[in-house]
């Protein structure tokens, strides 16, 4: 049994990095996720790992592509619009296939937007906020607890796919506190002959870029990395279901929505209306064989996807759901988190 | 080999066996080959890193065997700090033209400099964007003729050409600061001692090196490659002066 | 009393841009006019050997690090 402790979400993210055996973190201020960095920067002096407050979101993730490429176990962590300022850096990371880890703890936007915990920024991560074709797995914690599990996981499938992976919570996971069991620290064996450390005499150099001057090379990389996101997709599906087994209506929900979907779930089947949760803990790769299962199941009529946007994740929903049953949609978003009533009354809406 | 006669200068091995791209007189070549130079002199290719940039020496990578990233335009400062921060004992260099160190990633560039990040910048100005076509960079000339500035740098709407090496010199963690050329073979040579010093202060952790090259673009300045040498003594260097503009090395010597 | 000196331009390696020619202290050097190669550039070549004096200006300036001086051994 690991240690216990009571975190905020912010912290308990940082305590798993190092436990992880982060090697180098560069962020910038941000809030709601400040606490990371803070964190660390208190931690520091007891460990080995490079810290940098770095001068903008955008040095920030090129630090990371400078200290990935050099080898290490690296990450950083923002929110909204900040990882939107690291965009680039995310698209030139995944095409030079540099592991790191991202945590966006979301606030509501668009622009400036709040400091309030949202969902709005499901579609940039799971549909690619930079440019090119490119996925990345992309974790959602709902409590504090996976906010550590999560990110001792994103290091290990970073690693294991050459490949960014992002933790996409929101500011309410982030600043809460709750009681957290912290994994046993794991030493860190890096095994990446691709790194440019230097050269030795007995091999040729390493080059890490994204440039593909020649149309056909370009197409040979991406058929390379598409092969690898089908790989992901193939392996790295994770989703959780409560009370589906006889539901008549599935909500789902990802992230802080879900908990409360949860509730909404039993306080719901207590006035006898059958439901179900569905909780997709990767975003991407979607679960999507699972809802086709879902909305080919007789019993079930209708879906409803509760978000703290306005309906982003639906869409991914619909599409697997392919027509079969209706798909509705209950959201708030611009910071309001929805309670398990104003779920409940959305429901009863569509019966 | 001619009988009785021994070699005195050949081609560094670290500089690939590969024709570089670069148009006739570039001294992006030339830097290239001074850099490989130094690494093969120190003996260093095995723990030498370096970083592209985006523009004409983009593909770098492709003639220097050292391993090296290419980072995203205007970024190579981070980039070289996330290297250098990983691994301390490595010398890492920045190859970066005016565009990309000056104007995109101007931000970068200073913020790197004023943490006296432990590497080497080498700042490739021929005052000109090169690889897109000839247009304006930050370093422009005034008056001077470019793509998008078909009657000459504006100052009043476009400001003064910028003093890179001035600007890092104030920062108090920049160790050394040189603007050399090699528009002759004398400046060629102190050049080439810049480089091969500033890797020196990276072994001993000194801070950061910031070597300046006043630099020639005979197809954006649309002249001959000897043309160009005129333009970079008659209107370059009255401007962007070379010399050494900070060496804390020799202050602490004297 | 300078040194004898000697240099191979390598003829494909050479872009002919001429700054080895122009920074020749005795005049060695030249762009061969009547011959270009495989690029269809006049490469640069030693006219006047028995000129060189091996002070590797030539070298140094060269862009393209397409020649190599020899020494006359004493």
């Amino acid at each position: 049994m690991g240690e216990i402790r009571l975190m905020k979400g912010n912290e308990a993210l940082g305590e798993a990095a190092i436990r992880a055996g982060l090697q180098g973190y560069f962020g910038y201020p941000i809030t709601p996720q400040s606490e990371v960095i803070e964190y660390l920067a208190k931690e520091e002096p007891k460990y080995d790992y490079v810290l940098i407050q770095a001068e903008s979101e955008v040095a920030a993730v090129n630090m990371m592509y400078g200290a990935g490429g050099a080898g290490g176990r690296i990450m950083t962590t923002t929110s909204s619009p900040g990882f939107s300022l690291m965009q680039e850096g995310v698209s030139y990371l995944v095409c030079t296939e540099i592991p790191c880890l991202f945590a966006n703890i979301v606030r509501g936007g668009p622009g400036l937007g709040t400091i309030q915990a949202s969902q709005g920024d499901y579609f940039q991560a799971t549909k690619g906020g930079g440019h090119g074709d490119y996925n990345m797995i992309v974790l959602a914690p709902n409590s504090v607890q996976e906010m550590a599990d999560h990110t001792f996981l994103g290091f290990e499938l970073a690693d294991k796919y050459r490949s960014p992976v992002l933790l996409l919570s929101d500011g309410s996971i982030g600043q809460m506190m709750e009681k957290v069991e912290l994994p046993d620290p794991k030493p860190y064996k890096p095994n990446k002959p691709w790194a440019t450390v230097g050269k030795p005499k007995n091999r040729e150099r390493n080059i890490l870029t994204s440039l593909y001057i020649l149309s056909d090379d370009m197409e040979k990389k991406n058929i390379h990395l598409q092969a690898k996101f089908e790989k992901m997709e193939k392996n790295e599906v994770r989703f959780e279901e409560y009370r589906t087994e006889d539901a008549e209506i599935i909500i789902t929900a990802f992230g802080l929505t879900s908990r409360i979907s949860k509730k909404a779930v039993d306080v719901g089947r207590e006035s006898g209306i059958k439901l179900g949760l569905f909780r997709p803990i990767t975003l991407w790769p979607f679960p999507k064989k699972r809802i086709e299962e879902l909305a080919s199941k007789k019993e079930v009529k209708f879906f409803i996807s509760v978000e703290m946007n306005a309906g982003q994740m639906k869409e991914d929903v619909m599409l697997n759901v392919y027509g079969k049953k209706p798909v509705y949609f209950f959201g708030r978003f611009g910071g309001i988190i929805p309670t398990p009533e104003e779920i409940l009354s959305a429901i009863k809406s569509h019966l | 080999m001619k009988e009785g006669y021994e070699l005195i200068y050949k081609r560094p091995k670290t500089l690939l066996d590969k024709r570089m791209h670069y148009c006739p007189g570039c001294f992006h070549s030339t830097m290239h080959k001074l850099l490989m130079e130094v690494v093969e002199e120190l003996d260093i290719q095995d723990r030498t890193v370096g970083i592209c940039p985006v523009g004409c020496s983009v593909f770098a990578y492709d003639y220097m065997d050292v391993d090296m990233q290419e980072a995203a335009h205007g970024r190579a400062a981070a980039v070289a700090t996330g290297i250098k921060r990983m691994l301390p004992d490595r010398i890492v260099f920045s190859y970066q033209g005016d565009g990309d160190l000056a104007a995109i990633g101007t931000a970068e560039t200073l913020h790197a400099c004023n943490r006296g990040e432990n590497f080497t910048f080498i700042f490739i100005n021929n005052g000109i964007y090169g690889m897109t076509g000839g247009q304006m960079a930050p370093t422009t000339l005034e008056n001077q003729k470019t793509s998008t500035s078909p009657y000459g740098r504006n100052s009043a709407t476009a400001g003064m050409p910028m003093k890179m090496a001035e600007i890092v010199a104030t920062f108090e963690k920049v160790y050394y600061v040189e603007r050399v050329s090699c528009n002759t073979p004398a400046n060629t040579r102190k050049a080439r001692k810049a480089i091969k010093k500033s890797f020196e202060y990276q072994m001993q952790s000194r801070g950061t090196s910031f070597i300046e090259v006043a630099s020639n673009c005979p197809s954006g300045w649309k002249c001959t490659p000897i043309e160009s040498l005129d333009w970079i003594k008659d209107q370059v260097l009255p401007y962007y002066p070379l010399g050494v503009l900070k060496d804390l090395g020799k202050e602490e010597v004297k | 009393m300078p040194f004898k000196g000697y240099v191979e331009i390598s003829v494909e390696g050479c872009k002919g841009c001429g700054l080895c020619v122009i920074h020749c202290p005795t005049e060695c050097l030249a762009l061969n006019m009547s011959d270009t190669n495989s690029y269809s550039l006049h490469y640069a070549y030693l006219k006047e050997p028995d000129k060189c004096i091996a002070c590797q200006n030539c070298s140094i300036i060269c862009p393209d690090a397409a020649i190599t001086v020899y020494k006359k051994i004493a």
